[in-house]
């Protein structure tokens, strides 16, 4: 069975280099800016930056992924392009986009840049993705989080291009990059502006023992003295839907597919994607560290078992779509 | 029709109805409702479709007798063998009706046909828009998120007729999950049908009774319902030639009366809007999108008014 790749986040260059140090097959990042979906603040790279991340991850035979997966704005598209042309000229070894106008400028100005296909760009089914395939040539697509085990097998027979799989942290409930969520309550899209539940429009407040979390006025979760308060993301908090307050969309829990890679090797996966560019260096090098481990292992035939909720969100972890139960 | 000619369209209906008062419905707009096209197919959820399947031919029948064009509408997210039967139900249709694609299998299966693009399609520039028009696209109904600045550069390039939603719930997000299953404590699998208890979705509260979206099955709606009967005459200025309304659980002949008049000019926004206010009591409007504000924000008239 091949090995499984191993596709880490790369939010900052001290990241990249813990990252590549620990055993990622490929790193991915975006620029300092809103070609991006991660267009956080003290994130992401310049184009020196870059370029010196290039050097040191081939140097050490790593791949280096660079995201440009937010929509270009009409009337505006230059930094999108503007990217696009930094990706060729600097030789990443590919461009990940979401955006059907994006494609096409890549596709038609630099034939030779390897292109993959965007979690955002929400392709989730084998016409929808074997259509990105012929029309632009994409290489590989980052498949929705909504897709089970016994699905990626059936696509992975119907279509002729790499899938890749998110293996661990965020999980978005919603079909990403059709959703505008954030963009309704804080006027911040991730299509448009790179952001989802921005912290400028974040407050916390203390009402004696509890703390609330509201985000463009709106409360999103309520907290106890004993319970650890959630960073406000829209569709993570407490709500009401006729009966009682709760996790409406999504629970707090971050994504582990640890314990199923021979599944996912055996349904044609060729790569894994760890989600958390805007993770610190200590959370990039265990989680790196041990899912290195885990796909080593998997690939000798063994099924490796990590113990990683101290590094989750809400210290929870779910296999998410990939088993039926989650929808 | 003229390239130039300003229409109403009726988008697809969202919600779980009964089946029968579906078709009461459209038979209603059909005989009764001045509107120009009128979007018709299941976009939310495939397990509804089954139920309204023995309606079809009755509906498309009368809503053509009644002189509507129809456009059907596909599922804006297609993941199992379910999903894409039911978009290629309606692909099967492109040689009769224009097809409006809810996501990129269903744009790759309609290439080279006349066909339409719908909002939960991503076409926010004007690469886009060009590719969408080479493949066939000759009417895109455009994101709701986008603002003023955006829909004026897109139409400005657009040789297909641009479409904005201008009243409704506006359609945020859609899940492979089932909100309304879960809320309810049920399974997508065996989830009774949940969602038809919900006419004009199931209002999502915060733990402080703030009211702020709905939900709709697999889908998240705004709460407020979006309102652009101030900034129609602008939307005609910058190039937008259709007009949507989003069906409620509401008088909707009338309610498409009142952007009729105002499409054509005979009441002001203000009066239009005071009038719709009368027509939904409960709803609370919003704006926010079109001014380049969060969705939910409401430009008041006298600010939001431009000069027609």
């Amino acid at each position: 069975m091949k090995k499984l790749e191993l596709v880490c986040p790369a939010g900052t260059p001290a990241a990249l280099r813990v990252a590549v140090d620990a055993g990622a097959d490929a790193v991915y990042m975006g620029f300092r800016d809103e070609t991006n979906a991660r267009n956080f603040p003290g994130l992401n790279f310049s184009r020196e930056e870059l370029a010196e991340a290039l050097d040191y991850a081939h140097a050490r035979g790593a791949m280096v992924f660079l995201a440009v997966n937010t929509y270009a704005r009409a009337g505006d598209d230059a930094p999108w392009r503007a990217a696009i042309k930094s990706a060729h000229d600097l030789k990443v070894d590919a461009l990940i986009l979401a955006d059907i106008g994006l494609l096409a400028y890549a596709r038609e100005t630099y034939p030779d840049l390897r292109l993959h296909l965007s979690v955002q760009a929400s392709a989730s089914n084998a016409e929808a993705i074997n259509f990105y395939g012929q029309r632009f040539g994409v290489k590989r697509v980052v498949l929705p989080r909504v897709l089970t085990v016994p699905d990626i097998t059936k696509l992975n027979g119907e279509i002729d291009i790499e899938t890749e799989v998110f293996a661990f942290g965020g999980m978005c409930p919603m079909a990403e990059g059709r959703c505008t969520l954030s963009s309704y309550v804080t006027g911040k899209s991730p299509n448009r502006n790179g952001v989802c539940s921005p912290a400028s429009h974040v407050a916390y407040v203390n009402e004696g023992d509890i703390l609330t979390s509201r985000l463009g006025g709106f409360t999103i979760n309520r907290f106890g003295a004993h319970e650890q308060a959630g960073y406000p993301t829209l569709c993570k908090g407490r709500f009401k839907a006729g009966g009682e307050a709760g996790y409406l969309f999504e629970e707090p829990t971050s994504l582990d597919i640890s314990a199923i890679l021979p599944e996912l090797a055996k349904a044609g996966v060729t790569a894994l994607k760890i989600e958390g560019r805007q993770r610190g260096k200590a959370y990039v090098k265990q989680v790196v560290t041990d899912f290195r481990r885990a796909v080593d292992t998997a690939a000798a035939g063994g099924r490796a078992t990590l113990d990683m909720a101290g590094l989750s969100e809400g210290h929870q972890n779910t296999t998410g779509a990939y088993a039926k139960k989650w929808m | 029709m003229d390239v130039a000619t300003k229409d109403l369209s009726l988008g697809p209906l969202l919600f779980n109805w009964a089946p029968e008062k579906v078709r009461d419905f459209y038979f209603r707009i059909a005989d009764e409702a001045d509107i120009d096209v009128v979007y018709f197919g299941e976009a939310v959820c495939a397990k509804r479709r089954p139920f309204l399947v023995p309606h079809y031919e009755a509906i498309l029948d009368r809503l053509k007798a009644g002189g509507k064009q129809v456009i059907l509408s596909c599922l804006q997210l297609a993941m199992d063998r379910k999903d894409m039967a039911a978009v290629s139900d309606m692909v099967a249709m492109a040689d009769e009706y224009l097809v409006e694609a809810g996501d990129m299998a269903a744009c790759s299966l309609l290439a080279g046909k006349a066909y339409a693009v719908g909002p939960t399609v991503n076409v926010y520039n004007e690469a886009t828009l060009k590719f969408f028009e080479a493949e066939g696209a000759r009417r895109i109904s455009l994101n709701a998120e986008l603002p003023e600045d955006s829909l004026k550069a897109l139409a400005s390039v657009a040789t297909a007729r641009l479409e904005v939603q201008v009243f409704g719930r506006i359609p945020l997000a859609i899940s492979a999950r089932c909100f309304h299953a879960r809320a309810h404590g049920l399974a997508k699998n065996s989830c009774q049908y949940v969602c038809e208890k919900d006419p004009d979705g199931l209002t999502v509260e915060t733990l402080d009774h703030q009211s702020f979206l709905a939900i709709n099955g697999l889908q998240t709606l705004s709460h407020h319902y979006v309102n652009l009967l101030e900034e129609m005459p602008r939307l005609a200025e910058i190039g937008i030639r259709g007009f949507r309304l989003s069906p409620h659980a509401a008088d909707m002949i009338k309610i498409t009366n009142l952007f009729r008049a105002r499409l054509a000019g005979w009441i002001s926004g203000e009066e239009a809007t005071h009038r719709l206010a009368a027509l939904l009591p409960d709803a609370r409007f919003a704006n926010g999108f079109f001014h380049g504000m969060e969705g939910l924000a409401t430009l008041e008239a006298s600010a939001a008014a431009q000069p027609c």
